[in-house]
């Protein structure tokens, strides 16, 4: 098995995640925010939408050197699932569902002669023999099959959750919340199963320049974008939380320094200071090819370097907003009894202030998600986001830009992209919504 | 007040002295003026003098901090970090890594990011506070939720989807106006009504909430309380009490951007081919012209604490509270 | 008996369907009446001032057989109709005069505004108005003032705006919801003479709304009590006050504490536990580019005093007297000068780990039960956060014992270490407080004012607390508030505070009795008595 740096801190981050979970596990101020956001329909359906996402990304994720392969390249358990579609690529473009090439080139034809027409697929629909009467209907055979065989296993563990536990069937069939998150369970299940199945005959979303099939694009993509959404987040909280805290409490110098270094920060253009350590991360792994061992290490070593630096970059809003709630707390009448008791600074710190501005840490985290992963597609389109040989929708946007002049245009790459992109995004806002409006003491309105 | 300006004016010399620190090491530090002369030269078969020309051609070739080899004041004053930085302190650019002169190209690509950018601005104030309005006016209806589900989708969509989208739809589709370029004069107008719309309305999902959000607020105050208990109505209630005292962040976040207007969009511009800054900085990080990188760096720099300053200042103005205090 | 101007027939006010806040109540209030409307916090006495103007939050549904304002039936009215109806037949008074303004607008404007949305006059004529207006409710240099903001008025006179703007529509009924509750004890004197005269002059109706029995003996002429959104007793003020019916009526007049009972403390000499000379706080003003310091604000300027073993000191004074700042910083909280002597070890001398342990000697109660505890923390471990502090070799066994053992003497069950803050009342939540401070056995406690936030009858309660813990355990107080009968119950001693000095001291009997100062005499003038013998 291989471990690429990301993949560390991935595994780091869930680490994390489980422990907070654990910690938390009875505490009551947790629990009640949390019990709101279960009874959310929206809340709830959003979360199952971005599990999803969570667990295609997790996959994708555990990375190792396939034993038999002879050409030594790192692939990961997605790859391994989707071999077919990593493997069938055809010359060129291709439109979704489509049986031939985009564009005409000379074929040889069965009785010798050269013709200048559109060849059939490598792989697209290639099992079908009259491809003008025959596709859709099959694509609707297909996709029912696909979508049927989903459909049986969520009914199939339906089945098994009322044998073995009737009364929480029951349970479960009567909230309204449950219901939902079970119908959007089995839509996402059936489509995805009619999808993968489908693939496996045709090119679904068509395929890209250099006919690689962009379904397979778009998903690998997911990884990407979550990596940047969350890492960048791992590495900015530790500064914001430290700083803005520091700077809140203590006043004086402390506040004076700290309030220096993130005005400087905050004055400097944010794409410019991104731009810059781009490249200056690009010359240094010029100048150390040695280190970089495949072009999957390189891709991955930029793809941390952008979330490090978009981490440094992007503190200054959440340290700032932690220094107002510090300042506003320190003079709570709590803080002043505790220093009345005799308790020391640091303790104070860690018990009054701390769990009292972690609500705007939880809001702030989900908030920024969303603009992160839509940030990237910007900052690849400039070319100082993710190294162009990796799968992210701001390359697939990157490369579908110019297709888009062509004639008949090419508008399948950045539909994908669009279409995946919007799920996630769209989720991850609806969520951050619904987080805010059980987090935030004045909208709850209980506190 | 005076006393106040000239006070955060000193203040901010130390900013810029530390952004000017910051760029210095992060140009240099990793990038020595060898592999910059490389890199504009070429990667390959580079000879020693044809490096050492290049340096010398573009001031590069005194020591980076200190000079041990010149005499007196001229230790500090004959390196690369006091001719290039220090001099942005004076304005003086200098020169790009291709030859041209970096204050003329910024005096004269300064106006069509303006163009752009400011009706932007302007227009989309207008149509986001009318949207928030609108919203609070009608909340809780059924309206209000139809107008929080329309903006967080409007704000899932990436604003490069509004502007591939728009150059497809309303340029090539129904071929209105010219997707790109820019004229001079009031010949520029038909290139700028894309962009501005564009740009318009890929803000109004997160602007007319975050401005929905402030009313929201102002609306549960006591005072609100008191102008229904005259005898005012909702709707008179929300234009004659809540709008003013919402109208003090909204504006001090509106002014706070004004001067980093300049700057311009870099997306939009480099879409619409819009020869303003955003794009010069774009060309530049492309071309890796270190020198025009820093020079916009420090401009950018010095309009955000000029933005900061204003802000404090209009803050002074539109709140009596603080006015008078 | 006059004609009712309103009457309210069965209204009941639920919030979410579920919590009922007024349950079936009727009432009315006849015309140049004054009818006052008592009830402790929560028993639904605003809301029904706010339903008869139809000004209730989205989630309140009322229901009523009718409201009637002078045979008008106003649940019948359009919304339309209604704002016609509000600001010009009745008006209204809110609590909080800084909050109910708004702070952008000019005091005149927002007067103007409701004689312009009532009245068709010429723009003078509506400018003159205004300025008779703010005249008749006697606001100093009135002239010069309408072009103020609210910010730049005192709280005194920012409700006198509002009362001119309750009575620019020229209404039949005024409604004073709480009218001096955050004001001064001899502003709040003032502002209810001045309802009173201006009622007397328009005759028009003025429905009183107060947690104050006191207060409402001196002006009203019917008195109704609320308890949980009911009515439970109604009637005119010299037959309620003398002879109270309902057992509720009862226990609130006998909570009501009694400046006679400083006449009963015993005068018996302790040695001195606290010795405070020539204390000060000074805060620097700093001016200028480079901020150099012009002048002090004297929030405190050479204070002396004693405090006995086992007694209290009362230290009173209006807002900004500096009373909660010379507590404060008696603890170190915030920065003061000045020798402070405490079982003769001299406090201000020390600094860091030496003060730090010293703390135990000295603790503190704050106003505000909620904001006093952090939310998040058990009350156990809050209780118990001094003793790991100052004690850290006490077992974790024994700080539970002890825990049980605190909550034991304020009368809280001892499950109670176990829950948190918001599931406890106001009473119960200050019962923790002072087992908090209790927990490491200090010498003194400050109260910074402790029961300003609770209703009359929790007051009383804690301030039995209070007594009984002193004569069990010796502690003394310091103990800081702006209410005068309060002092009388609780105090052996009193310092009056005016401006950062202490203008007179001496025993409560000889203070509150024959006081010496012009000052301390206008302050007990002016607080409300009973008017009836007790």
């Amino acid at each position: 098995m291989v471990v690429l740096w990301t993949d560390a801190l991935i595994y780091l981050l869930i680490v994390v995640m489980l422990a907070l979970g654990l910690y938390l596990r009875g505490k009551e101020h947790i629990k009640r925010p949390l019990q709101q956001i279960g009874r959310s329909k929206i809340g709830m359906v959003s979360l199952v939408v971005l599990l999803f996402f969570v667990m295609i990304g997790l996959f994708d994720s555990v990375h190792f050197k396939p034993a038999d392969d002879k050409k030594n390249e790192i692939i990961s358990l997605l790859d391994y699932w989707a071999s077919p579609l990593r493997e069938h690529g055809e010359k060129t473009y291709s439109a979704p569902f489509a049986t031939k090439l985009y564009s005409k080139e000379m074929m040889a034809m069965p009785d010798g002669s050269m013709q200048w027409g559109y060849p059939r697929l490598e792989f697209g629909g290639r099992h079908l023999n009259n491809p003008d009467t025959e596709k859709i209907p099959d694509i609707f055979h297909k996709a029912f099959y696909g979508g049927f065989q989903g459909a049986s296993l969520i009914v199939f563990f339906m089945l098994l959750m009322w044998t073995l536990s009737a009364e929480r069937y029951q349970r479960l069939t009567r909230d309204s919340t449950a219901k939902s998150v079970l119908a959007v369970v089995f839509v996402i299940v059936s489509c995805s199963y009619a999808l993968i199945y489908l693939s496996g005959y045709y090119h679904v979303f068509g395929t890209d320049k250099v006919g690689e099939d962009v379904f397979y694009q778009a998903v690998k993509s997911i990884r990407t974008g979550l990596v940047i959404g969350t890492l960048t987040t791992l590495i900015m909280l530790p500064m914001a939380i430290i700083f803005g805290i520091l700077a809140g409490f203590f006043r004086g110098w402390v506040d004076d320094i700290i309030q220096y270094v993130y005005t400087t920060l905050n004055s400097i253009p944010g794409v410019l200071l991104i731009a810059a350590s781009i490249l200056m991360v690009q010359v240094y792994m010029a100048n150390h090819e040695a280190d970089f061992t495949s072009i999957i290490v390189r891709a991955d070593m930029r793809l941390l370097f952008l979330c490090m630096i978009l981490g440094v970059t992007s503190w200054t809003g959440l340290c700032r907003l932690l220094r107002a709630e510090t300042l506003k707390l320190r003079e709570m009448e709590y803080v002043q009894a505790a220093q009345a008791l005799g308790v020391k600074q640091g303790t104070i710190l860690l018990r009054h202030i701390l769990p009292n501005v972690m609500h705007i840490v939880l809001i702030s985290v989900v908030l920024d998600f969303s603009s992160l992963v839509l940030a990237e597609a910007v900052l690849s389109y400039i070319n100082i986001g993710v190294d162009p040989t990796s799968y992210s929708w701001g390359n697939m946007i990157n490369g579908a830009r110019l297709e888009m002049a062509r004639e008949p245009i090419v508008w399948w790459s950045l539909t994908a992209a669009f279409v995946f992109m919007f799920a996630l995004v769209l989720a991850a806002n609806l969520f951050a919504d619904v987080v805010q409006d059980a987090f935030d003491p004045r909208r709850s309105g209980n506190e | 007040m005076t006393q106040y300006i000239i006070r955060r004016l000193l203040y901010s010399l130390p900013l810029l002295m530390g952004v000017n620190i910051l760029t210095f090491v992060l140009f240099f530090v990793v990038n020595s003026p060898d592999d910059m002369a490389r890199m504009q030269l070429g990667q390959k078969h580079v000879t020693v003098q044809a490096v050492a020309n290049w340096k010398q051609q573009h001031g590069y070739d005194v020591p980076l901090l200190w000079n041990d080899s010149a005499q007196g004041g001229k230790k500090i004053t004959d390196t690369i970090f006091y001719q290039k930085s220090v001099g942005l302190f004076l304005f003086r650019f200098g020169v790009s890594d291709s030859g041209r002169n970096i204050g003329a190209d910024i005096k004269e690509r300064a106006w069509p990011s303006l163009a752009v950018a400011l009706p932007t601005l302007m227009v989309g104030l207008l149509v986001n506070i009318c949207f928030a309005l609108m919203m609070v006016l009608f909340r809780n209806s059924y309206l209000e939720h139809a107008g929080i589900v329309l903006c967080v989708i409007l704000m899932s969509i990436s604003s490069l989807f509004y502007i591939i989208g728009g150059q497809f739809f309303i340029g090539k589709v129904l071929r209105l106006v010219p997707i790109s370029g820019y004229d001079d004069g009031m010949a520029a107008i038909k290139f700028l009504i894309l962009p501005v719309m564009i740009g318009v309305f890929s803000g109004i999902g997160s602007g007319a909430r975050w401005y929905r959000t402030l009313f929201l607020e102002e609306v549960e105050k006591d005072y609100v309380r008191t102008a229904r208990a005259k005898g005012l109505s909702e709707t008179q209630t929300l234009f004659q009490h809540v709008l003013p005292n919402a109208m003090i962040p909204i504006l001090t976040g509106v002014v706070v951007v004004l001067p980093l207007l300049f700057m311009g969009s870099l997306i939009m511009e480099s879409f619409f081919s819009i020869p303003g800054l955003g794009s010069y900085t774009i060309d530049a990080i492309n071309s890796q012209d270190f020198a025009i990188v820093r020079a916009m760096v420090f401009l950018g720099s010095v309009l955000y604490v000029i933005g900061l300053l204003l802000t404090d200042i209009s803050y002074t103005l539109v709140d009596p509270r603080v006015r008078l205090s | 008996m006059n004609n009712p101007i309103l009457t309210v027939e069965h209204l009941s006010v639920a919030f979410n369907r579920r919590q009922t806040v007024v349950d079936d109540i009727s009432f009315e209030i006849h015309a140049g009446e004054t009818f006052a409307l008592v009830g402790e916090s929560g028993s639904g006495k605003s809301i029904t001032a706010l339903s008869v103007l139809r000004l209730l939050p989205n989630n309140a549904r009322l229901n009523a057989e009718a409201i009637n304002l002078h045979g008008d039936d106003l649940l019948r009215r359009s919304e339309f109709e209604l704002c016609k109806i509000r600001g010009r037949r009745i008006g209204f008074i809110f609590q909080d005069p800084m909050s109910s303004l708004n702070p952008v607008m000019t005091i005149g404007s927002q007067i103007e505004e409701v004689i312009r949305l009532h009245f068709s006059l010429p723009r003078d004529a509506i400018q003159q108005r205004a300025l008779e207006l703010l005249q008749q409710v006697e606001l100093p240099q009135a002239r010069q003032r309408i072009k103020d903001y609210p910010h730049q008025l005192s709280g005194g006179q920012r409700q006198r705006v509002m009362i001119a703007i309750a009575l620019a529509g020229k209404p039949d009924l005024l409604i004073a919801d709480e009218p001096t509750t955050s004001l001064d004890v001899t502003i709040q004197a003032q502002i209810l003479a001045l309802l009173k005269n201006i009622q007397q002059q328009t005759g028009m109706a003025l429905w009183l709304i107060s947690h104050d029995l006191a207060l409402v003996s001196s002006i009203a002429d019917r008195v109704a009590v609320m308890q949980r959104g009911k009515i439970v007793e109604t009637g005119a003020t010299a037959e309620f006050f003398n002879q109270p019916k309902h057992p509720y009526t009862r226990k609130l007049l006998s909570a009501l504490p009694s400046m006679q009972s400083c006449l009963t403390h015993s005068t018996e000499e302790k040695p001195p536990l606290l010795q405070v000379s020539d204390f000060y706080c000074h805060y620097p003003i700093r001016k200028g580019i480079f901020k150099r310091i012009v002048d002090y604000v004297r929030a405190v300027d050479g204070v002396s005093f004693d405090i006995q073993q086992g007694k209290t000191l009362a230290l009173v004074g209006e807002s900004g007297c500096g009373k909660t700042t010379l507590g404060k910083s008696l603890l170190n909280l915030i920065p003061g000068n000045g020798r402070v002597v405490i079982n003769g070890v001299e406090l201000n001398a020390l600094t860091g780990e030496a003060l730090r342990r010293q703390r135990a000697n000295i603790q503190i109660v704050f106003q505000d039960p909620f904001s006093s505890m952090n939310p998040r923390m058990l009350v156990g471990d809050i209780i118990a956060e001094g003793i790991r502090a100052l004690h850290p070799k006490v077992s974790a066994d024994q700080r539970k014992a002890r825990v049980r053992e605190l909550l034991q003497q304020v009368d809280l069950p001892e499950d109670s270490a176990l829950r948190y803050p918001h599931e406890f009342s106001g009473g119960q939540r200050q019962r923790i407080c002072i087992a908090r401070a209790l927990a490491v056995d200090p010498k003194l406690i400050v109260c910074d004012e402790p029961t300003s936030a609770l209703d009359v009858s929790v007051q009383a309660q804690i301030i039995q607390l209070l007594k009984t813990l002193q004569k069990e355990k010796g502690v003394s107080y310091l103990f800081i508030t702006h209410d005068l009968a309060v002092v009388a119950e609780i105090a052996d001693d009193v310092a009056v505070m005016y401006q950062g000095k202490i203008i007179e001291q001496g025993s409560a009997a000889e203070v509150l009795t024959r006081p010496k100062q012009a000052y301390t005499q206008k302050l007990l003038a002016a607080v409300p008595v009973l008017k009836m013998d007790y």
